[in-house]
């Protein structure tokens, strides 16, 4: 009894599931986003509770350029995909590019935030209560750009390679899920840190 | 070091392998050895308690017990166990030849394995062993602001952080792998409507774990930073909120077990239709029950804090959720109800353990619903009580559920089938021994004895039902040791067993003991929720009523 | 598949019901007498502890018949339908499900649901809502690991570990409220006769109220852990009539008698730097980390409930407090034989 006779029925339809790629990422994207919901949950839940300045209002501004960069990296990631659906690999190589390059431009932004708020405001995560958080949240985010840029490479490198085909774009795409959750985890931190906390 | 080419051969089979059984198996023996040392905990701890102002171990070594014992309990014996079983028995039973992302299975299986030989690393940390060495002490749900630098200066707390956030890491990546073995790897015919159970509700735990751990984990690096980076996230003198941590903690905490337990009804619902040769009776609502507890248990967390002074209508709400959960409890426990009635129950140990299991969580149940009235739970919360209503549901829920799944899957998974007669001393023995700890346990609860203390005063009514307890633990520690005597002698001498020693209905009974590599011949192909019963009942078969 | 030893199934099974009965009827019963034990949640003395135990019968009461009634349809299922001797190897017939029995044990547990919802509703209202009288005491309770600080602000004093409070008659209420504080970690206050317990956590003041109506010594401890010595932070809770409870109050607030024949003990209190962490009134000591020790022989007990305060116990415990509590936060004083007497004795004036 080691084989299961074929008894399917004829009225049904082919035997289709969905892709594990897909639902892998997905699925890591619920997990992540609860993650950063606990930690938004506590930014907001410490506005204006610290004892000690200072204040956001005093030091932070909002960063617009970097922002639309990142936003915008996420339009030239779908037309990497579809590209490369298309099979057209010139143009995929040149949009991935781009998205990463955009990527960079963020992350060095937050670096150079980072960098005036320490050494001109004396402002770090031990500083106060808006320190822990505004560190923690934006550090957070900033090391899923970090990790997405690292896969990005690693795809920009095998492309300029000539090894990413117009079959790897279920692949790409997966990869490319995780960059949209990375951008749209920002849109919510930038409101919240930038907006709300302001 | 100089390992024999063969035995070389065996090793690296096993460190390196991307196989789900073995994976499996390398799960279930891990949890196995650290359910004996908690239970050895366990033991210490239930001597210090057998009679009033004892001596016979120090309160630091007390304390770090319990904290251990806890942690391990839920960490690195009940989830593990679990997940192992899971790991095993989903692609078998769906029909598929692996998990949906090997290697990541087995990254998972080591992160968790690696937290905790991290836990037990604080032992061997400095400070005296017999004290403890420097294990945490903080308790299983390390209240702050007890974990910060001032309260728990040294390094036992970081184990003890560090070694939840890599087992968590461990989870979210066995749950990603579930929820994608489950949804993309079925059989052909295999639809949603017609998985096992058991694939359904490790579906459900493998959501949960999703949305549970990862608050856990962010918990984790707050406390991180501010144990490392002089952070303030639960630092109240800079302002910050000590009951923040005890919500992100129940976030996790409630739901959490919900994500032991699941499984463990998951096991039971494959084991009680076999044994009364019956259908189970309602799967839709069971599946819908199953969702709905997961559902609703996100919703919950707050029962464990009806003493930290929220707003009457903030408890209140809390009372009602929790309450709502039981309904979907209620319909599962009718559910297993009616599939035994009219059946024909055969007793194998596998049944005999799911009995125990329905009789015990009705009661374990029962007790919840106690606490979950905030009034009532003002005078028990953190009291013996308690402790007596999650061992109940724990031991007298999952453990014996585990148990259950051994004698049932044993055979599938070695060839061997496990002794009967054994078996029932086991089980027997177990029940006695459950029964004189943890029921005893409520009446010092009620008598006003809180928990985590290393000692008690004498004369306030305490002192019969501790040792009654203590001496329980005993006949526990005697079933677990006949079980594994069982186990051993059973993997080189039991009597072989065949496919489908059960005559069961599920696709994992269509293959060899134990599967080969690759599980199937062929892959099956499904037309009904029990595919073996459609080829042993061909004039009768089962998708003529789904 | 056989049963294997049918005898021992019914030995074991007999024995488990007789188990059963009495720890059904000890839980039962045994909580039930009343005193049994100085602690025990079914012999209320106050209001917030009597609507507690009300609510908690008609809670056992509901929960006792959902679980006989579910009891016994597993019992009968398990014997009825258990597999013969005799029985052929046939399958029972299948049935997969039923729509209405499905329904009616989904609406049933509803509606208990919403019974039990609603009592407890009220009751948590009750509880927590209540307003507080002109007339009552209130009380500030301070938790240190591991002992307790309780301030009366309205006489303008402070005491530790002995919580004096009036009776309460039902006719002309004089309840107690508590402002629960902690100077570290938290710690909950539960003294099981007369409330149910609350939190004292570090930035976040919480409130309970005990209005007890009789006289006499409440025991209970603290309940969340907090540490080293969490189990030895127990809890006292004197209730007396208004005037015992009016004449404790003025001596209180006395401060502390200084008597010379013992004043090399008091210059040993400031020399071995005791007066960093005590509090003596009347004395340059001020320190607030450990008890208040004005009127230390005034309290039957030292350390937080841990010990009998007599002359041989607080020498004892000023010897080498870690032999008593061991990872109590007062640490072992620097005295030889001589010094420890003189402090003790000084301590030993304090009434
Ligand atoms: C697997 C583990 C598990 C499970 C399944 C449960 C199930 C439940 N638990 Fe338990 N619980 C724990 C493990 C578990 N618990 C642990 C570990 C702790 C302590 C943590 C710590 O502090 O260390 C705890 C603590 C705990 C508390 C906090 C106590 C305190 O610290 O103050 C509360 C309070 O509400 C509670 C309630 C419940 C309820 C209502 C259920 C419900 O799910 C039960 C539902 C089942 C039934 C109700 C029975 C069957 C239903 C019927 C027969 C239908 C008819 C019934 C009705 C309509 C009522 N639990
Ligand atoms: C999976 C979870 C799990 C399991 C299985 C158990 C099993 C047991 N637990 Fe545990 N327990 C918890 C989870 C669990 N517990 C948690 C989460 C807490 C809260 C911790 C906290 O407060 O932070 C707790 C707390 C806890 C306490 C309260 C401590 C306190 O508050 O002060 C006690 C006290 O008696 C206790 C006892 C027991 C006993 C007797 C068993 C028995 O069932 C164990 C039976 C098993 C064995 C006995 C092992 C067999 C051993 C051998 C085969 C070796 C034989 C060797 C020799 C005899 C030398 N547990
Ligand atoms: C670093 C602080 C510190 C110093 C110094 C200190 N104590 Fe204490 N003391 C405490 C604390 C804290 C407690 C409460 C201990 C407990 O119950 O856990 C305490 C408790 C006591 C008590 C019991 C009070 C009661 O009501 O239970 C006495 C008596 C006492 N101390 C006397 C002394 C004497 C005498 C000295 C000096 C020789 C001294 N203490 C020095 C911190 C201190
Ligand atoms: Cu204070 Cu426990
Ligand atoms: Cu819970």
């Amino acid at each position: 009894m080691s084989a299961i006779p074929a008894a399917m029925a004829a009225n049904e339809a082919p035997w289709k599931l969905p892709s594990r790629g897909r639902v892998g990422m997905l699925s890591l994207i619920i997990a992540e986003s609860a993650i950063f919901t606990i930690f938004v949950a506590a930014y907001i839940l410490y506005i204006g509770k610290s004892i000690s300045g200072p204040t956001p209002r005093q030091i932070l501004s909002v960063p617009i350029f970097i922002t639309v960069c990142l936003l915008s990296s996420s339009l030239t990631m779908h037309w990497a995909v579809a590209a490369l659906r298309k099979g057209k690999t010139g143009s995929f190589a040149l949009f991935w590019f781009a998205t990463l390059a955009l990527g960079a431009i963020f992350l060095i932004g937050t670096g150079r935030e980072w960098h005036h708020l320490i050494s001109q405001e004396d402002f770090t995560i031990q500083t106060n209560l808006f320190g822990t958080t505004y560190y923690s949240l934006v550090g957070l985010h900033a090391s899923h750009v970090l990790v997405g840029l690292i896969a990005l490479a690693i795809v920009m490198i095998l492309a300029l390679l000539g090894k990413v085909k117009c079959e790897h774009w279920e692949r790409c795409e997966v990869l490319s899920l995780y960059w949209h959750f990375v951008d749209a985890v920002w849109v919510v931190v930038f409101t919240v840190v930038y907006g709300l906390g302001r | 070091m100089a390992i024999p080419k063969s035995s070389r051969g065996v090793v690296s089979e096993w460190l390196f392998t991307a196989d789900h059984k073995k994976i499996g198996l390398m799960y279930i023996v891990y949890s196995l050895l650290f359910l004996v040392i908690m239970g050895i905990e366990a033991i210490l701890m239930r001597i210090q308690l057998a009679h009033p102002h004892a001596s016979f171990m120090s309160p630091q070594a007390f304390n770090r017990l319990f904290t251990l014992h806890g942690t391990t309990g839920v960490f690195f014996v009940a989830m593990p166990i679990l997940f192992g079983f899971g790991n095993y028995l989903v692609p078998l039973m769906i029909g598929a030849r692996d998990m949906a992302f090997p290697r990541l299975n087995a990254f998972s299986f080591w992160m968790t394995a690696f937290g905790g030989f991290v836990l037990y690393a604080s032992f061997f940390a400095g400070g005296s062993f017999l004290q403890g060495g420097s294990a945490p002490d903080v308790g299983w749900f390390a209240y702050a602001p007890l974990t910060s630098t001032t309260y728990s200066p040294g390094h036992s707390t970081d184990y003890w952080t560090l070694s939840i956030l890599l087992a968590g890491v461990g989870s979210v990546g066995g749950a990603v792998n579930f929820i994608a073995t489950i949804l993309c790897m079925r059989c052909p015919g295999m639809t949603l409507g017609r998985m096992p159970l058991l694939a359904w509700m490790n579906l459900v735990m493998g959501g949960l774990v999703l949305v549970t751990i990862s608050p856990l984990t962010a918990a984790q690096i707050m406390l991180m930073v501010d144990r490392y980076m002089s952070g303030h996230f639960f630092d109240t003198a800079a302002g910050g909120s000590v009951v923040m941590w005890m919500h992100f903690f129940w976030i996790f905490g409630h739901p959490e077990v919900y994500v032991l337990i699941i499984p463990c009804f998951a096991f039971v619902s494959e084991i009680v239709p076999v044994f009364s040769r019956k259908a189970m009776f309602g799967y839709p609502a069971m599946v819908a029950a199953s969702v709905g507890i997961g559902f609703v248990s996100l919703g919950v967390w707050a029962h464990h804090m009806y003493t930290v002074g929220m707003p009457s209508y903030g408890n209140a709400f809390f009372v009602l959720t929790t309450m709502i959960v039981g309904v979907p409890t209620g319909i599962k426990i009718f559910n297993w109800l009616a599939t035994m009635w009219g059946g024909k129950i055969r007793f194998a140990t596998p049944m005999l353990f799911c009995t125990g299991f329905l009789f015990q969580f009705l009661i374990a149940g029962l007790t919840g619903i106690m606490l979950a009235t905030a009034p009532f739970d003002w005078q028990l919360s953190n009291s013996y009580f308690v402790v007596a209503h999650f061992h109940y549901v724990i031991v007298g829920g999952i453990l014996f559920t585990i148990f259950a799944a051994f004698y049932y899957w044993f055979p599938k998974m070695t060839g061997r089938m496990l002794n009967e007669t054994l078996g029932k001393w086991h089980f027997w023995i177990m029940v006695i021994g459950f029964h004189l700890t943890f029921d005893f346990m409520h009446i010092p609860g009620l008598l006003g004895m809180p928990r985590r203390v290393y000692t008690y005063e004498p004369g306030r009514g305490w002192e019969t039902w501790n040792l009654l307890s203590s001496i329980g633990v005993v006949f526990q520690a005697a079933a677990v040791l006949i079980f594994v005597y069982n186990m051993i002698q059973s993997y080189f001498k039991g009597a072989p067993a065949g496919n489908d020693p059960w005559d069961a209905w599920t696709l994992e009974w269509a293959t060899t003991s134990p599967p080969p590599d690759y599980n199937f011949a062929a892959i099956p192909e499904v037309r009904s929720r029990r595919p073996l019963w459609d080829i042993k009942h061909p004039e009768d078969p089962d998708w003529k009523y789904e | 598949m056989q049963i294997v030893g049918l005898k021992l199934w019914q030995k074991c099974g007999l024995w488990l019901f007789i188990l059963l009965f009495c720890t059904v009827t000890i839980t039962l019963a045994a909580p039930l007498r009343h005193a049994i034990s100085p602690t025990n949640i079914f012999a209320p003395d106050s209001t917030p502890a009597h609507s507690i135990y009300r609510l908690s019968i008609f809670l056992l009461e509901v929960t006792g018949a959902i679980f006989v009634i579910v009891f016994s349809l597993l019992a009968y299922a398990v014997i009825k339908f258990r597999k013969r001797k005799h029985d052929d190897d046939s399958e029972p017939p299948q049935v997969y499900g039923s729509n209405q029995m499905e329904l009616a044990w989904t609406v049933l547990p509803v509606l208990i649901v919403v019974v039990l919802f609603v009592s407890t509703a009220q009751v948590i209202h009750r509880v927590q809502d209540a307003k507080a009288p002109d007339r009552a005491v209130s009380v500030t309770a301070v938790a240190h690991q591991f002992w307790w600080e309780y301030r009366y602000s309205q006489f303008g004093l402070v005491t530790a570990n002995e919580l004096h409070v009036p009776v309460s008659d039902s006719k002309n209420p004089t309840p107690t409220y508590l402002a629960l504080l902690s100077a570290d970690v938290d710690h909950t206050f539960w003294v099981p006769r007369l409330a149910g317990k609350t939190d004292l956590i570090p930035n976040h003041p919480n409130t309970m109220w005990i209005d007890p109506q009789e006289t006499g010594l409440f025991l209970g401890q603290c309940g969340q852990y907090c540490g080293t010595q969490h189990a030895k932070m127990l809890l006292r809770v004197y209730v007396q009539s208004r005037e015992d409870f009016d004449r404790w109050v003025r001596e209180q607030q006395q401060p502390a008698n200084s008597d010379p024949s013992v004043a090399a003990g008091q210059a040993l209190f400031v020399t071995k730097a005791c007066f960093a962490c005590h509090t003596i009134r009347g004395t340059i000591a001020a320190g607030k980390v450990g008890p208040d020790l004005t009127h230390l022989m005034s309290r039957d007990t030292i350390a937080s409930g841990a010990l009998p305060n007599t002359p041989e116990n607080l020498r004892q415990w000023v010897h080498n407090p870690n032999a008593i509590k061991p990872g109590s936060l007062m640490p072992v004083p620097d005295l030889s034989d001589q010094e420890l007497g003189q402090v003790t004795a000084y301590l030993l004036t304090l009434h």
